[in-house]
């Protein structure tokens, strides 16, 4: 069993929600990422979405886009990603870690070459934002070849034909799209989010995640009401960059992204107010 | 069926999943997915609607003012001394480029799925300037994302967007020119898929695009096929067309594409030179990947980062290129090359002042390789160049390397 698909069967068991943060390799500076993501875990992450910068982040709002542009601006890489895994799993051996991103850097080093140092790395799973099931036969045979999963999204707009055919292709969990938009945009419905993981529960025993529009402990636990976890990424990455704007040092970086996590654990376990 | 040496038959591609042999696809995000194949069903349809087309080519006689004349540029090709070198005049479109020609063919898909609200990206304003005439002759909401680079270097046409009633909405993100516009073209359309439809403005983006931009384009090559026959008894020996995108260069060359004695000439943004690395020539440099929704031949690091291009066209300034072209290179049916940044300024005065026939900067990087290409070539030869667009755009660009300084009141 992957890392990923028995951390979500170990949080069953509890009764808990997976708690699924996304920060941006490298950002806003390289040598808080590893620390940092330990932070996250003991704030009460349960998995970690680790963002491999990009040039051109077509699904991000302005909040991600920059944090993207920061970790390029500081040299940061998808291999630097991959060595951030490796640094990372020196310490923590239990808590899944996924890679997002877009198609380009990981077609330009090569699906197989990018499963090996997966691998090495200790990394449990990737995300692309732009390769759909049409597109995924070759990087699924290599991921497969290693036993790492591929995690898809579903949209509000996804046929209900088409989210079978999108989970015939996924392994680990399904990542529903909360809103019709980018990174960070609008409100969340919460009904409509019910209504949508009910349709894709219809096609598939993975878990759901839910992410897009999770910016605290309220909407945390609305979602995770529904789903089996949340992804909360612009407003962890915004909090953490307005401590760095603010002159904060990385354990102050630290300190603003574990607060925020902590808060919406709290949230998702039923106890906060 | 006619086949190339290779076997393939031209019209066989792009394959139902948008493939252009190794090229293409739909490399987007989920939530643009069923819009994208909403659009290719309804394509489908349409493309072999009687009534559809009757529409278009109305649009096109009317609206448009096709067909657009075949010129032959005598004194040019006197002062040249070689091949004839023929003009096919879309500046004479209304609103000066080929842009047109695909505008109103969406637009008219646009109505056909009630969408209200337009978007588009831009890089020169050509194509902004094109969608936002559309929009207003059907009524239609326009948003025009545009580089603050571009809308620096483009001023007048931002102007005449505005005037027809878009909002141009500047894009200060990475590069600040074509490819970040696209970028946030892409981000409003997943954030507005309910009630807007993209006017993609080349033969790029994901599947069906590069497909109905290169048929919408083709009238192009169809014409200019026609019009070669009718005035000189024979088909051209050489096409030439600049490539940015690539959608002048594809509807002109692709109903050529089975007609093995016309050769292509497809002419990327050298820019400062290739050397330098500062131009816009995926093909001639670039390697394949993955950028706005389709695999094609991309300007990018070792390390799959888009670069930043250069090239004194706004239009041309884009690090990737239709993936039709990436598959025409490959099999070798069309030979890209490059002219620089200065071979373009000087086939900007060159065809001005002989034939009184003022280009586009994109359109002056093909007259550039005309020019060189026609001395290699005897009078009995003829070439057709796409003449894309009017300079009319360019004259601050212009004036500014040339060292003119005019104040404007």
């Amino acid at each position: 069993m992957s890392r990923i698909a028995g951390r979500f069967q170990q949080l069953a068991a509890q009764g808990r929600k997976a708690l699924i943060p996304y920060i941006v390799a490298g950002d806003p500076v390289a040598t808080v990422t590893v620390p940092l993501m330990h932070a996250l875990v003991a704030a009460g992450a349960d998995m970690i979405e680790l963002g491999v910068p990009f040039s051109d982040p077509m699904s991000e709002g302005p909040v991600i886009q920059k944090a993207h542009e920061r970790a390029l601006d500081n040299k940061i890489r998808l291999r630097d990603a991959l060595a951030m895994v490796t640094e990372f799993r020196q310490h923590d051996v239990d808590t899944p870690v996924l890679l997002m991103g877009y198609a380009n850097p990981i077609i330009r080093m090569g699906y197989a070459v990018f499963a090996d140092l997966a691998l090495e790395a200790g990394l449990d799973g990737l995300l692309t934002v732009d390769i759909p099931p049409e597109e995924v036969a070759d990087v699924n045979a290599e991921l497969h070849r290693v036993g790492m999963d591929n995690i898809f999204l579903v949209a509000p707009t996804t046929p209900d034909a088409r989210i079978q055919a999108i989970a015939d292709q996924a392994s680990g969990f399904i990542y529903y799209v909360a809103l019709k938009g980018v990174t960070g945009a609008g409100h969340l419905d919460s009904d409509d989010v019910a209504h949508h993981v009910g349709q894709i529960r219809s096609h598939t025993t993975l878990p759901v995640a839910v992410g897009f529009g999770i910016k605290d402990a309220a909407s945390a636990r609305r979602v995770g009401a529904t789903a089996e976890g949340v992804v909360v990424g612009s407003a962890l990455v915004e909090h953490i960059a307005a401590a760095a704007a603010a002159g904060g040092d990385n354990a102050a970086l630290l300190q603003a992204g574990a607060g925020l996590i902590a808060e919406i654990r709290a949230g998702l376990d039923g106890i906060a107010s | 069926m006619t086949t190339d040496v290779t076997g393939t038959i031209f019209s066989s591609v792009p394959d139902k999943e948008g493939h252009f042999g190794l090229y293409g696809g739909k490399f987007v995000a989920e939530t643009l997915m069923s819009a994208l194949a909403e659009l290719e069903v309804l394509y489908r349809q349409l493309a072999d609607d009687e009534a559809f087309q009757r529409e278009l080519d109305h649009d096109l006689a009317h609206f448009v003012g096709r067909p657009s004349p075949l010129y032959e540029a005598k004194r040019w090709s006197d002062r040249i001394g070689g091949a004839r070198i023929y003009l096919k005049r879309e500046d004479l479109n209304h609103t000066g480029a080929h842009k047109v020609n695909n505008t109103v063919g969406q637009a008219l898909l646009a109505r056909h799925m009630g969408k209200r609200r337009v978007i588009a990206e831009t890089g020169a304003g050509q194509h902004g300037v094109a969608t936002a005439t559309i929009a207003a002759r059907l009524g239609l909401e326009c948003h025009v994302f545009m580089g603050e680079e571009d809308i620096r270097r483009q001023s007048t046409n931002v102007y005449r967007m505005k005037l027809l009633g878009a909002t141009v909405v500047p894009v200060t993100s990475g590069s600040r020119t074509l490819k970040d516009a696209m970028n946030e073209a892409m981000r409003d359309w997943v954030t507005n898929v309910d009630d807007t439809f993209y006017i993609i403005g080349t033969v790029a983006g994901p599947h069906p695009y590069p497909m109905l931009v290169r048929d919408f384009q083709c009238v192009i090559g169809r014409e200019a096929r026609a019009q070669s026959l009718q005035q000189t008894g024979r088909l051209p020996d050489a096409l030439v067309a600049c490539v940015g995108g690539g959608s002048n260069a594809i509807g002109l060359f692709h109903p050529f594409l089975e007609d093995e004695s016309v050769a292509m000439y497809g002419v990327e943004a050298g820019g400062h030179g290739l050397g330098s690395g500062e131009h816009a020539a995926p093909l001639s440099a670039g390697t394949p990947g993955v950028l706005h929704g389709n695999r094609t031949y991309l300007m990018q690091d070792e390390d799959g980062q888009i670069m930043h291009t250069h090239s004194v066209s706004a239009g041309l300034d884009y690090p990737g290129v239709g993936p039709e072209h990436s598959w025409l290179k490959d099999i070798g049916r069309v030979n890209y090359v490059t002219a620089n940044d200065e071979e373009a300024m000087q086939a900007f005065h060159s065809l001005t002042r002989t034939e009184g026939i003022m280009p586009a900067l994109e359109t002056s990087h093909a007259l550039a390789y005309a020019e060189k290409l026609a001395a290699t070539m005897t009078p009995e030869q003829t070439i057709i160049v796409n003449l894309s667009g009017r300079g009319d755009k360019d004259i601050n660009t212009v004036a500014e390397i040339d060292g003119i300084n005019f104040q404007e009141s």
